[in-house]
């Protein structure tokens, strides 16, 4: 049902692995969420859910498809990942509980905050995952 | 008060951004750790780092930060500082440390932000 009244909806590709670009297509969504019109506090939140995901894809997956798509009542993102996948989803939910490398952290990431800082902007916010094959996320902010 | 009040206060030089001295500075926060920026962040925030590389400046375009602080004399690269042009986000460096640094904010009454458990 997100997908009706489907008003605009862009596509990126994220490479795991490319920390200088990570980042970059949250600031896209960011400027064409800003070009709209839409509530500035309802582009914050979508830009900091988008960029903790962004992350996570560059931090642990070998890529992804970031799909943005907006409709006349919200902003739906979705992130399919190609990666070794989630084993423990509950755990990954907890504040503080990270798998992160010390060169992760050293980027200032990695301390088990993306997923809980994703959830705390989405309205509804699911997560799936098959350890070995990848994680989707989907990231769901109401306009009104 | 305003970024060049504060730049001079720390002592900082302005890397990029030296025309925006006027812009008035409501709050500010110090963090290494991206992802509590994010948490914590709020639009106008000062954010002080001891982090350089470009996601401190994708970061703080993202929670709509007036300006960024590197605190022990750093520097982003040449990258980081063409991003924080384009984004209109000033840069400065201080050689202080983060809680020197910090600290004189506060005392000369530049407020911190707070973390609430709802942020929408």
């Amino acid at each position: 049902m997100f997908f009706q009244n489907s008003a605009l909806s862009e596509s990126f590709e994220i490479k795991g692995g490319d920390f200088n670009r990570a980042g970059s297509v949250s600031t896209k969504i960011k400027e064409t969420l800003q070009d709209i019109g839409i509530d500035s506090n309802i582009i914050r939140r979508a830009a900091i859910a988008s960029y903790e995901a962004e992350m996570n894809v560059v931090m642990y997956a070998r890529k992804a498809d970031f799909t943005l798509t907006l409709t006349l009542a919200s902003i739906l993102i979705i992130v399919k990942d190609e990666g070794k996948g989630i084993t423990d989803i509950e755990a990954a939910m907890q504040e503080g509980y990270s798998t992160a490398t010390t060169e992760m952290r050293e980027m200032g990431f990695g301390a088990g905050m993306g997923l809980p800082n994703i959830k705390r902007n989405a309205d509804d916010f699911k997560i799936t995952s098959v350890p070995g094959k990848g994680t989707v996320l989907e990231i769901l902010i109401y306009l009104n | 008060m305003n970024l060049g009040e504060i730049a001079k206060i720390l002592n900082a030089e302005f890397i990029c951004g030296e025309e925006d001295g006027s812009k008035e500075i409501q709050s500010a926060g110090g963090s290494d750790l991206m992802s509590d920026v994010l948490a914590f962040g709020k639009p106008g925030l000062l954010l002080l780092t001891g982090l350089s590389n470009i996601q401190t400046v994708r970061t703080a375009d993202i929670i709509e930060a007036k300006a960024i602080i590197y605190v022990r004399g750093k520097r982003p690269d040449d990258d980081g500082i063409r991003l924080a042009r384009e984004k209109g986000i000033p840069l400065l460096t201080t050689k202080m440390m983060m809680y020197q640094a910090c600290g004189l904010l506060y005392t000369s009454g530049l407020a911190g932000v707070y973390m609430k458990d709802d942020i929408k």
